[in-house]
């Protein structure tokens, strides 16, 4: 990191105290005076939220038909939201984990919301594979349960998989978080004036007192499951893509899919931490807690993904091609020729030709644009699931049975309201929670020789 | 009315509400129009306060599909509104078990014509027709149409009560009028009175006409059939001095040449003739020999489908090709001016000599009076008249004063100022410069029987709503003569009238009873002959003997009628379910694909590759054709293989009558019509410039170089008997899962893609036993159509004249499934027999199984398409069937191979501790199949039939490269072509 370090700015700028440390994040919590566009943001996402709640209403009222699904396509925008958000979550957990273990000193300052991030993620995929059901209100048929029809769930099905691992990952995820909350909520419960607030974060920091032992414990444990979390940034992903390469499907049954898929969670994760915390440094004034370092790592990892997915798009070009199969071969000339065509190219043109802008540092260190790119990440990446998931049934084996999906105004109704819902609760997560690790950023001006 | 009494608040005039639905001869064209009204939902609400709250203030299309309209106008409201006590039975009848439904044989009619039906009766609720196999016209086949039948029966939008001037009346009113009438044509002897009858083959209504024309000598009759095909009689009367008319014996025919003749298709011979024609072109082995068919058309039908060679031309130039066969046959000269490929006209006049009198010309019914008397003298030439063709008297013969045409000029005179319409619907049917509206307004009296309240209902002075076929006595006769009684499963729902009690009334008897009538017609059948021939359904030898004749060389001076055509050939067809539109509210039919385009609830405006590419016309684009100086807009919709500068239009759609016909689009093509012509020169087309949505199930037309249809002449499988497996992909033979063991049977079926034709029978039948919901244009649309059974139709070789497969994809049963592995709750299991089974209760609705399916043969429930409520439920549930559960929402559903009808031979073969025979199973798709190409049976039995099926050298599996093992497999398709004429005839598609 030493000669890194001598041309790339700093993981924390100017010197600081402990005291103003937790006193500046502290108070975006405790201080409760927010600026007024937090609030208007919170609005447009609340509005979404109701978006939300009105659209799975209407989906669970009248059924699935109001999605754009339709035979052949049976999977639509449901499991590419699905998939989508679940690779959104992956960022945290690396940075969390991964960075973690491997003693990353840059990803104090970040680590908290990308982990909030990543739970909230994973709630908005959780619900995607319910919404997903024909008849939603039994989904917890998937689960091992001891129920009416006297059997168990079929475990061949990469679902029963799936679900298993999504389950683990927000189980996991949940409490790496929170044990990392721990001795922040206990600052917060000092600082707190009012009795409420001491109350709330009292509880909620179990009694933490900041000694040696509780200190001693929290290394273990939060090491524990970090090595516990680091697996899953693997395992999950490669999960939810054996839903697709386990079916005999064209352009699903392919063994690239796993790594492809997890380093297309990595990109689009890091896309979405980027979308956050650009916007977040500039207006709550943490320039110098978050600096142009995260943002420049954040992008260098970005692109890295990024050309792992590349690498994925012309493998499964290649392999369909070198297969000799027909059937692998029209879908894939059909994909990038057929109706999904436009799709397929704006796909390409995002996440392989806007992320090379990445390779400048210019650029990686432009924060509007750099913003500009990972929006331009996240929408591409969505496509991407997309078109994942309708070309392959939309030109399988029997052309008599050939035909393309379409997308009704449910589809975007969930899916905007899933992102509103997504912001809304980082949004309440900035308000009630301390979005920045205060001890983490504490112990990291100590180890840095930044302390007044 | 106590409802309303308790509610003075909602009191309303229901006088004027009659008045507001009663006005004119206008009509409602369904729920939309009426309900939208707030004082109609009062009366409704005060009235049937259950029904208007399913009432939606805004119906919305789906919910309307769904109860199919529950027509709700005030008559039928007060119809149901008579309350009954239901009590067990105190005596249960003999042969009643609840739970076991009674088989009745009765007749069907196809266009007049009868086919023999059996009808599944369950507590005396009719819900299934199948083919009688001792009637001649069925052998056991049925169709869409005859599927049908219990849909119409239940269906809502039936008329209910008689109408005077469009309001309800009673009955006995009805009869004081007919009294008046009766006691008037007493008196002047029929003078001024007319009657207006359908095409009809009923020997008692024959009967009934003739003693009314007796006790009223000054009675007119007349017949109007706007799909009436005179030229066949012309002909005949102009040739042998009498109206004969033929049946062709197919299981004789060696070579056979269709002039326009979709014998396969149309006609009420056809299932008949399709049987015969699949039977003589069965090959198991090499040895075996196939008839040969060339067919020239102008329009592609099923018929050329089926052909060895065929030949798109334009409907005026068929003449032509009649005139060059006539000539090249009698050995003159100057057969030129003969549009057909000489080529072909060679080897197809070789052929048929050849065959000699095995062979076969047949005229189109549609074609003129030269065409076939072409046809009658190129079989009198070749010797096949009295083998393959033999001339029998009509069995729809009725002497009568004229057409719809000659009524109109009566009418004009004041010749007749009564008018007695039975089953006719003129105001629809009629050709559009007849304008039969004013003429019938002038009337006297316009009396109206028929199903529907249709637009000469609503026009009529008294309407008076009939008996449905499976409600009625009747007689009637197939297309070879054979007699077989009409006999009703269920007494009429609205208290319809059969139309023989309605001449019946003209002749004073006012009282008869339905029986009685056909019983009286009927002495000579002492009662046990009576009860034998209701029970087989059909009279023993009633068939009409074939008369002999001979023709003269000449033709007996007919010349070819049609010139030479500048501009485009108009060619009408009536559609192939709705026919002339009677059957247009019916859901199953409007949503059956049409065998060729697969175009689901509408028609369109079919034309050749080339002239859409000339004027410069897409899929949809909205045309206007003009032909003698009425025009209608249409979509037009590209057809492989149609005649160039020729356009068909379809009869049956652009009638609005009844809440689900209202759901269809499409237009009218009576408004283009003149007479009762089936071609039209000299049309004009001309582009709209806008398109318009037209539904079709199938998309995509070829098969993209794989080996799905795998298809080779005779002469190539006599050569390579093994050619399914030339360029075949290799089929695995290992896999990961251990095999199932199969302790009793394995059921598995084969097709025989030579046999089929596509009809969509087997659709049908399916739809009909499985309870298969109708889900409407809209979903349709988005491609969520339920048929658990589709027939595929691909198209190979050149635009202009490609080759034409048709595939039945039921669910494949398969033995490694792809879908049984991925369903997370074990909705989809293998079961002990070899089925895959979708168990409905288990699913979630995840669609994993159909994404991993391979053949796309599952169907999803997006929506709720059928209801459970049971308050919800409208007369149209009683066409279900029993023993088949309904599934709701987001559950998966698939063919099953008919497991109810296998448990229930599984259940009998146990009570009587035996095996299950082989053939004691049969699909409802195989049974309804006119070609026999479906078979089925327990792959176990080492002398099962569909075990020798599946040994034939050219039985094959779709897709069998993905290791899914199916059971049901296909037999490739042989067709046999000339080999003089160059055709690719070999192997797979490529």
């Amino acid at each position: 990191m030493a000669e890194a370090s001598a041309n790339s700015p700093a993981v924390l700028r100017g010197r600081h105290d402990f005291p103003e440390i937790s006193g500046r994040i502290g108070s975006i919590v405790l201080g409760g005076r927010l600026p007024r566009h937090f609030w208007t943001a919170f609005l447009l996402c609340f509005l979404l939220v109701l978006l939300l709640l009105y659209s799975i209403t209407y989906l669970i009222a009248v059924g699935v038909g109001g999605l754009g699904i339709n035979m052949p396509v049976v999977w639509g925008t449901m499991i590419s939201n699905f998939v989508w958000w679940i690779g959104i979550g992956h960022a945290g957990t690396l940075i969390s984990a991964v960075l973690l273990l491997l003693r990353q000193p840059w990803r104090a300052s970040i680590n908290r919301f990308a982990e909030a991030m990543t739970l909230f993620a994973v709630a908005m995929a959780g619900l995607f594979p319910i919404l997903h059901l024909g008849r939603p209100w039994f989904f917890y048929w998937l689960l091992p349960l001891p129920n009416v029809h006297m059997h168990w769930p079929q475990w061949r099905s990469p679902l029963v998989w799936d679900f298993a691992a999504i389950a683990t990952y927000a189980t996991v995820s949940l409490l790496f978080w929170y044990m990392g909350l721990l001795p922040d909520l206990a600052v917060l419960r000092d600082r707190a004036r009012s009795r409420p607030a001491q109350l709330f974060y009292g509880i909620l920091a179990l009694g933490w007192r900041g000694s040696a032992y509780h200190w001693a414990r929290y290394q273990v444990v939060y090491f524990l499951l970090a090595a516990l979390a680091t697996p899953l940034v693997v395992s999950v992903h490669s999960i939810v893509s054996l839903d697709f390469t386990f079916a005999i499907t064209p352009g699903y049954h392919s063994t690239i899919f796993p790594p492809y898929f997890v380093a297309g969670a990595l990109l689009s994760g890091f896309a979405m931490v980027l979308t956050i915390a650009i916007p977040l440094r500039w207006a709550f004034s943490v320039k110098d807690l978050i600096t142009l370092r995260h943002m420049d790592n954040a992008a260098k990892l970005m692109i890295a993904a990024g050309m792992v997915v590349a690498y994925g798009y012309l493998s499964e070009a290649f392999f369909a091609w070198y297969s000799g199969e027909p059937y692998e071969r029209t879908m894939m000339a059909q994909r990038a020729l057929g109706p999904y065509a436009p799709l397929f190219w704006i796909m390409l043109s995002l996440n392989c030709g806007v992320l090379q802008l990445l390779w400048f540092r210019r650029i990686r260190r432009n924060m509007p644009l750099l913003f500009a790119i990972a929006v331009a990440i996240n929408v591409g990446m969505w496509i991407e699931r997309y078109i994942i998931v309708v070309t392959g049934p939309s030109r399988d084996y029997l052309p008599s049975a050939w035909g393309e999906q379409s997308l009704a105004w449910l589809d975007f109704g969930i899916l905007f309201g899933s992102i509103g819902t997504f912001f809304a609760l980082v949004f309440l997560f900035i308000r009630i929670l301390p979005a920045i690790t205060i001890f983490e950023v504490e112990e990291l001006a100590e180890e840095e020789g930044k302390i007044r | 009315m106590s409802a309303i009494a308790d509610r003075p608040g909602s009191a309303i005039d229901i006088e004027a509400l009659r008045k507001r639905l009663a006005h004119g001869g206008e009509m409602w064209r369904s729920l939309d129009e009426i309900a939208g009204a707030a004082d109609f939902r009062r009366f409704v609400e005060a009235e049937f306060p259950a029904i208007a709250e399913r009432l939606p203030a805004k119906p919305n299309r789906r919910t309307l599909l769904k109860l199919m309209g529950a027509s709700l106008s005030l008559a039928g409201l007060a119809a149901c509104s008579r309350a009954e006590n239901i009590v067990p039975y105190v005596r249960q009848p003999e042969i009643l078990v609840p739970g076991k439904p009674v088989y009745y044989a009765t007749t069907l009619s196809s266009d007049g014509f009868g086919i023999g039906a059996i009808v599944e009766s369950h507590e005396g609720r009719p819900t299934k027709i199948e083919g009688n196999p001792d009637h001649p016209a069925s052998r056991g086949a049925t169709d869409a149409v005859m599927q049908a039948a219990v849909l119409t029966l239940f269906d809502p939008d039936r008329s209910h009560t008689p109408l005077k001037d469009g309001q309800p009346a009673s009955y006995g009113d009805f009869l004081k009028t007919m009294a008046g009438l009766v006691s008037r044509w007493t008196a002047s002897q029929g003078q001024g009175g007319a009657l207006l009858v359908e095409a009809t083959t009923s020997p008692t209504l024959a009967a009934q006409l003739g003693a009314l024309r007796t006790r009223y000598p000054r009675l007119k009759l007349y017949r109007h059939d706007p799909l009436a095909m005179p030229a066949a009689m012309e002909a005949s009367r102009t040739l042998f001095g009498s109206a004969l008319t033929p049946v062709y014996r197919f299981d004789r025919a060696e070579t056979i040449v269709s002039l326009d003749a979709d014998f396969l298709g149309e006609g009420p011979g056809r299932h008949a003739y399709a049987r015969d024609f699949a039977a003589r072109r069965r090959v198991r082995d090499p040895s075996d020999r196939m008839s040969r068919l060339y067919a020239v058309e102008s329009t592609p039908t099923i018929t050329g489908a089926a052909a060895d060679h065929r030949l798109a031309i334009k409907p005026s130039d068929v003449e032509a090709v009649a005139a060059g066969l006539n000539a090249a046959l009698t050995g003159q000269t100057g057969a030129s001016g003969s549009p057909a490929d000489q080529a072909l006209m060679t080897v197809l006049v070789d052929d048929l000599k050849a065959a000699g009198r095995n062979a076969l010309v047949i005229a189109g019914a549609q074609q003129s009076a030269f065409v076939h008397a072409v046809a009658l003298a190129a079989n009198a030439k070749l010797g096949a008249l009295g083998n393959t063709v033999e001339l029998t008297e009509p069995p729809d013969s009725l002497s009568v004063d004229g057409d719809l045409g000659a009524l109109r000029e009566a009418i004009g005179d004041g010749a007749v100022d009564t008018v007695v319409a039975l089953g006719a619907n003129p105001l629809h049917t009629g050709p559009a410069n007849l304008d039969m509206r004013k003429a019938f307004s002038g009337l006297n009296l316009l009396v109206h029987h028929g199903l529907y309240r249709d637009e000469t209902a609503f026009l009529a002075h008294w309407h008076v709503p009939a008996a449905h076929e499976l409600e009625s006595w009747s007689d009637i006769r197939a297309y070879d003569g054979s007699t077989s009684l009409v006999q009703p499963l269920i007494t009429p729902l609205y208290d319809g009238k059969t139309a023989h009690q309605l001449l019946a009334v003209l002749g004073g008897g006012f009282e008869a009873d339905p029986l009685s009538l056909i019983r009286q017609h009927w002495t000579q059948l002492d009662d046990d002959a009576w009860r034998k021939a209701l029970r087989d359904g059909v009279m023993a030898d009633s068939a009409a003997k074939p008369v002999s004749v001979t023709v003269s060389p000449d033709l007996a001076g007919l010349k070819p009628a049609a010139k030479a055509g500048s501009g485009i050939d108009v060619r009408f067809v009536a559609d192939p379910w709705l026919r002339d539109g009677r059957f247009a509210n019916a859901s199953w039919l409007q949503e059956l694909p049409r065998p060729l385009t697969k175009i689901v609830w509408g028609n369109a405006a079919l034309v050749s590759p080339a002239t859409a590419e000339r004027l410069k016309i897409g899929n949809g684009e909205v045309v206007n054709i003009a032909s003698n100086g009425a025009d209608v807009d249409a979509p037009a919709w590209i057809v492989p293989g149609h005649p160039d500068e020729t356009i068909t239009l379809s009869f049956g759609f652009g009638r609005k009558v009844g809440s689900v016909a209202a759901l269809s689009q499409g237009y009218d093509a009576f408004h283009l019509r003149r007479g009762s012509e089936w071609f039209a020169a000299g049309a004009a087309i001309a582009p709209r410039g806008n398109s318009v949505r037209v539904i079709t199930t199938q998309h995509h037309q070829a098969m993209e170089g794989r080996a799905i249809v795998r298809h080779a002449s005779l002469d190539a499988f006599r050569r390579n008997p093994d050619f399914v497996r030339k360029n075949a992909p290799p089929v695995p033979t290992e896999s990961l899962y251990p095999d199932w063991p199969y302790d009793e049977e394995a059921w598995a079926m084969a097709i025989d893609l030579s046999a089929c034709i596509g009809c969509m029978a087997c659709v049908s039948a399916c739809q009909a036993e499985n309870n298969i919901a109708p889900v409407g244009p809209e979903e349709c649309e988005r491609g969520r159509e339920m048929h658990w059974l589709r027939v595929d139709r691909y198209y190979a070789g050149p635009l202009d004249a490609p080759d034409t497969f048709f595939q039945p994809v039921p669910c494949m049963h398969c033995e490694k499934a792809p879908c049984e592995v991925v369903c997370p709750v074990n909705a989809t299991v293998h079961t002990h027999d070899g089925l895959n089974a979708q168990v409905y209760n288990r699913c979630i609705g995840t669609r994993y199984c159909s994404q991993n399916c391979p053949y796309k043969v599952r169907r999803f429930n997006f929506l709720d398409h059928q209801s459970f409520d049971k308050d919800d439920a409208g007369p149209e549930q009683g066409a279900h069937n029993p023993n088949v559960s309904i599934r709701s929402r987001g559950v998966m559903e698939k063919c099953t191979y008919c497991v109810q009808r296998i448990s229930a031979k599984r259940i009998q073969a146990q009570i009587e501790n035996r095996d299950i025979a082989d053939g004691e199973v049969v699909t409802a798709c195989q049974q309804a199949c006119p070609t026999q190409a479906i078979t089925f049976g327990d792959r176990n039995k080492k002398d099962a039939k569909v075990v020798r099926e599946k040994s034939a050298p050219q039985n094959y599996a779709l897709l069998e490269e993905l290791n899914t093992r199916p059971r049901t497999t296909y037999l490739g398709k042989i067709s046999n072509p000339n080999g003089k004429l160059a055709k690719p005839g070999e192997a797979t598609d490529g």
